[in-house]
């Protein structure tokens, strides 16, 4: 009873959190207006004033359209995940990740410093990395999650240093402000470098060839996951980068060429690879590897038409793509399978669902009066208007396209309404929060294939506005009449059903040659974690082995080692000595020292060892004695007798020492050279600084204010208890801390005898 | 006489760094508190010896009128002395312990939490019969629950 209450206040709770994106969106349509005219606004607060590091935040056309989609987008998923989610026990944490990465999202898009908007980045790396991790009990899903972690990751450092390059550059970190010093730029020693990186940033989150491999293992995530962060945002943050960076850093033969090439490689190996698939997750993440190969590939454009094109395809695939992983998991959820080869006949029991799987369909597979198509014919018109390698652009977008068809033919046609699947549990329409979101998303394609004058005046003209303000209007429309695009599009349609008709030879076909293909790169990552591995594997055998001679031996050998280097360089002979000798008692003195630490060595009984300590102790406190420090010799001959009484007390009980030793001759010898070294550094080091010219000032500060401001003639203690009593404090925290951890030890434990 | 004293700290050091090189923890106590001493010797020799008379203010003047040793180096000598004091006390009892939890005085066969083949046999995670034996007598509880 108390479980069902809960579970129904979480799923209120999680229910109410659908605000949160609803008002984001409102409040970013309220801007739609001021967006169509161009305007922006820019927000900047102090972040880290000393480093000239601002948090700004601008909201212009670019930044608009993107928010929109990722709240429209987020809406309809928060509610779908409520009751995906029903009766999870961890909903909560849920909710939390999945708007915590949409919060982050939109700082990315709306982040006008580029430190800001690398930590977005970073942050929507991390959150995607706990949401694809959400079901951690599983094996598959650590090892996924940790995938995406590290490959994105990697691209975020690489547009960290990207960004501060570009800082060096041009020296701001606002990218508004970089847009006019874009010529100068592009003859800047850094631009390659920054290219290259801002590339590897944007391409590993995008999931471009030939990182791509960790978007179709991302799919180890819940459905609403898969359909937000790997369709309609996070693997669009790329997209986006390029996108702001389009006015500052494209225009270049290495910008084009590098997009062009990359994009059409990554939508064709994306296309060719979603053919070979059987599960309905695997088919869509790799069309969406397909989308945002031909995104990245019109990026590489100079012309407006290509930009208008990115944006509408982004819209068209944002739309249908969320759509498709919602009823993929719909169909998950309802019928317990995922593979395609099961399903079957669904439009009978999922009527709602089969809607949205139909307009979504037909709206990928680009068939004219969606919106699809209308992004289909832009994309062509883009392509045409480029200068640069618009044969290849035109073949791998056409060629993608045309696969894409098929896909689409095979995602509908075969679950919805051929025959009869096999299901292991009876089939019924999910619950409506579950289908209103596909079928939204999935009617805007319908929609907007309308009216494509209005979404194009609305979102995607001011959208290409913010980064490309000069040029005219692109319409969008409908029918443009008979031209070279419409041609593409009835070409393209026809290889779409062609191939259709040939899915499953054509399916067998591809899945037999990437099975053949010895050497991929998922498997270079699972190498190179390998190798990360083993590295830190030998290193620790051999840096941190658990032997504390190893570790004393490779302290003193670095001193004597790098004094050694020091001298050798540059040694010019010891200063000169005040009191060159000592007087009979002080030789004596030193004489009854060195006897008794070579007796300490040399001595086998541990009662003898402890009186020739006893025996230095003492000594020492002689030679304070006869150099002027009477407190410290009175201090060392009362630590020495405590000394020598603990020692005595405790290393007694312990057994002798053996007469042998248990160094081999070899090691002996071996350690004796590394002491013997050891030792003649000490002594050059001290004869080099003993005899040399101090620097009094300090001392002398001391001796001057001791009585006038502490009141005290003898100076040494007013150091300690006035001038430095911090120290002294400290130095008591030390001997309480060693006092009570001590004691600690050797109270008798509970329960022991 | 910082000739002599120098030479001093040079054998008091090689002294300590020979006997914590030994293995056996009694004499690298030993080697603990040679170095202790040799430290406090290094840096009150550091400071100068040309004065004899202790850094103390005559009962009738305000400031020093006689030169005297350097107050500084002794100050941080007594702080150096009564911590090194601590940490020795502390360090006794730990060995003290530790030789009555494992019964060895050799620090190779200390090897609980990092046992030699560890890191040789990687897939193999498991303690030798040595070091499973130790880990018995440390943790007889965990033993017990680990084998049943």
């Amino acid at each position: 009873m108390t479980t069902n209450l809960k579970t129904s206040t979480t799923d209120t709770m999680a229910r109410a959190s659908s605000l949160l994106p609803l008002l984001l969106f409102l409040a970013a349509a309220a801007r739609i207006p001021d967006m169509i005219t161009g305007q922006s606004l820019r927000y900047v607060f102090d972040w880290v004033p000393s480093l000239n590091i601002q948090l700004s935040f601008l909201f212009d056309g670019l930044s608009i359209f993107f928010a929109l989609i990722i709240t429209g987008v987020g809406f309809f998923v928060t509610l779908y995940s409520v009751d995906y989610l029903h009766g999870h026990p961890q909903t909560g944490r849920f909710f939390f990740f999945f708007h915590a990465f949409m919060l982050s999202m939109l700082g990315l898009v709306f982040a006008d410093n580029t430190i800001a908007l690398f930590v977005f980045w970073e942050m929507t790396t991390l959150f995607s990395y706990l949401l694809i991790g959400f079901e951690h009990e599983k094996d598959e899903s650590r090892k996924s999650a940790r995938q995406a972690l590290l490959v994105t990751g990697t691209g975020g450092l690489a547009l960290l240093v990207g960004v501060l390059l570009l800082e060096m550059a041009t020296g701001t970190y606002e990218i508004s402000q970089m847009a006019p010093l874009a010529a100068d730029l592009k003859t800047h020693p850094f631009y390659g470098a920054i290219l290259i990186l801002i590339f590897i940033g944007a391409f590993t989150k995008s999931a471009q060839f030939p990182f791509h491999f960790w978007l179709p293992n991302a799919m180890a995530a819940p459905a609403p996951i898969s359909a937000f962060l790997h369709s309609a945002t996070m693997v669009k943050g790329g997209i986006y980068l390029l996108a702001r960076f389009h006015p500052v850093l494209g225009g270049s033969a290495s910008w084009e060429a590098t997009l062009v090439i990359v994009g059409a490689v990554t939508a064709v190996f994306g296309a060719v690879t979603a053919l070979g698939q059987s599960d309905l997750k695997k088919i869509l993440a790799y069309t969406t590897i397909m989308g945002l190969g031909i995104m990245t590939m019109l990026l590489g454009g100079e012309s407006r038409s290509s930009l208008v094109a990115v944006m509408t395809f982004l819209l068209v695939h944002a739309l249908y793509k969320s759509a498709l992983f919602l009823i993929a998991g719909i169909i998950d959820h309802q019928t317990g399978t995922r593979q395609i080869e099961n399903l079957g006949g669904l439009a009978k029991s999922m009527p709602f669902t089969a809607f949205a799987a139909f307009a979504a369909c037909l709206s990928m597979a680009g068939f004219p009066l969606f919106f699809g198509f209308i992004g289909k014919e832009i994309m062509y018109k883009g392509i045409l208007a480029e200068t640069m390698m618009p044969g290849t652009a035109i073949v791998a977008a056409v060629l993608a396209n045309g696969l894409m068809t098929a896909v689409a033919g095979i995602l509908f046609i075969r679950p919805f309404l051929m025959g009869k699947g096999s299901f292991p549990q009876p089939v019924t329409e999910a619950a409506w929060p579950m289908w209103i979101g596909p079928a939204v998303l999935g009617g805007l394609g319908i929609f907007f294939g309308i009216v494509p004058d209005l979404v194009g005046t609305w979102l995607i003209n001011p959208a290409v506005t913010a980064i490309a303000p000069i040029g005219d209007k692109v319409r969008l429309a409908l029918f443009h009449g008979i031209n070279y695009p419409l041609l593409l599009s009835v070409i393209t349609l026809t290889i779409g059903t062609g191939l259709y008709l040939i899915r499953q030879q054509a399916n067998q076909r591809i899945a037999a040659f990437f099975e053949a293909i010895p050497f991929t790169a998922s498997q270079a990552y699972d190498g190179v974690l390998k190798v990360v591995a083993a590295t830190a594997r030998i290193q620790t055998r051999i840096i941190q082995n658990g032997s504390l001679h190893h570790y004393f031996f490779v302290v003193a050998a670095s001193f004597v080692i790098i004094t050694g280097l020091s001298y050798a360089r540059g040694f010019s002979g010891f200063p000169e000595f005040r009191i060159a000798w000592p007087n009979i008692e002080q030789g004596l003195l030193v004489l009854v020292i060195l006897a008794a630490v070579v007796s300490v060595v040399a001595s086998r009984s541990v009662l003898l060892a402890i009186c020739a300590l006893g025996v230095m102790g003492a000594g020492i406190a002689m030679i304070f004695l006869n150099f002027g420090a009477p407190d410290l010799a009175l201090t060392q001959l009362l630590v020495e007798t405590l000394t020598v009484i603990i020692v005595s007390i405790i290393l007694l009980r312990l057994p002798a020492l053996s007469r042998k030793g248990n160094r081999p001759v070899r090691k002996k010898l071996l350690d004796g050279t590394l002491a013997l070294g050891t030792g003649i550094m000490v002594t050059t080091l001290l004869l080099s600084v003993s005899g040399g010219p101090s620097n009094l000032s300090l001392t002398e500060f001391f001796a001057q204010n001791s009585y006038i401001a502490a009141h005290g003639r003898n100076i040494v203690n007013v150091i300690l208890v006035d001038f430095r009593s911090f120290d002294t404090l400290g130095e008591i925290i030390v001997v309480a801390t060693a006092g009570l951890a001590g004691f600690a030890l050797i109270r008798k434990r509970r329960g022991e005898s | 006489m910082e000739v002599v004293l120098s030479l001093l700290c040079g054998i008091m050091a090689a002294v300590s760094i020979y006997l914590m090189l030994s293995g056996n923890l009694i004499r690298f106590i030993f080697g603990l508190v040679i170095a202790t001493n040799a430290v406090n010797l290094l840096i009150f020799v550091a400071g100068g010896l040309s004065e004899i008379r202790p850094p103390l203010i005559a009962e009738n003047a305000e400031f020093p009128t006689t030169p005297m040793a350097n107050a500084l180096p002794q100050a941080l000598i007594l702080t150096a002395i009564v911590i090194g004091f601590a940490l020795l006390t502390f360090i006794f009892i730990l060995f003290y312990k530790t030789y009555q939890s494992l019964g060895t005085v050799d620090a190779e066969s200390m090897r609980v939490s990092e046992p030699l083949n560890l890191y040789q046999n990687p897939d193999q995670n498991q303690y030798d019969p040595h070091h499973r034996q130790i880990s018995e007598k440390l943790f007889p509880e965990q033993a017990k629950a680990g084998t049943s």
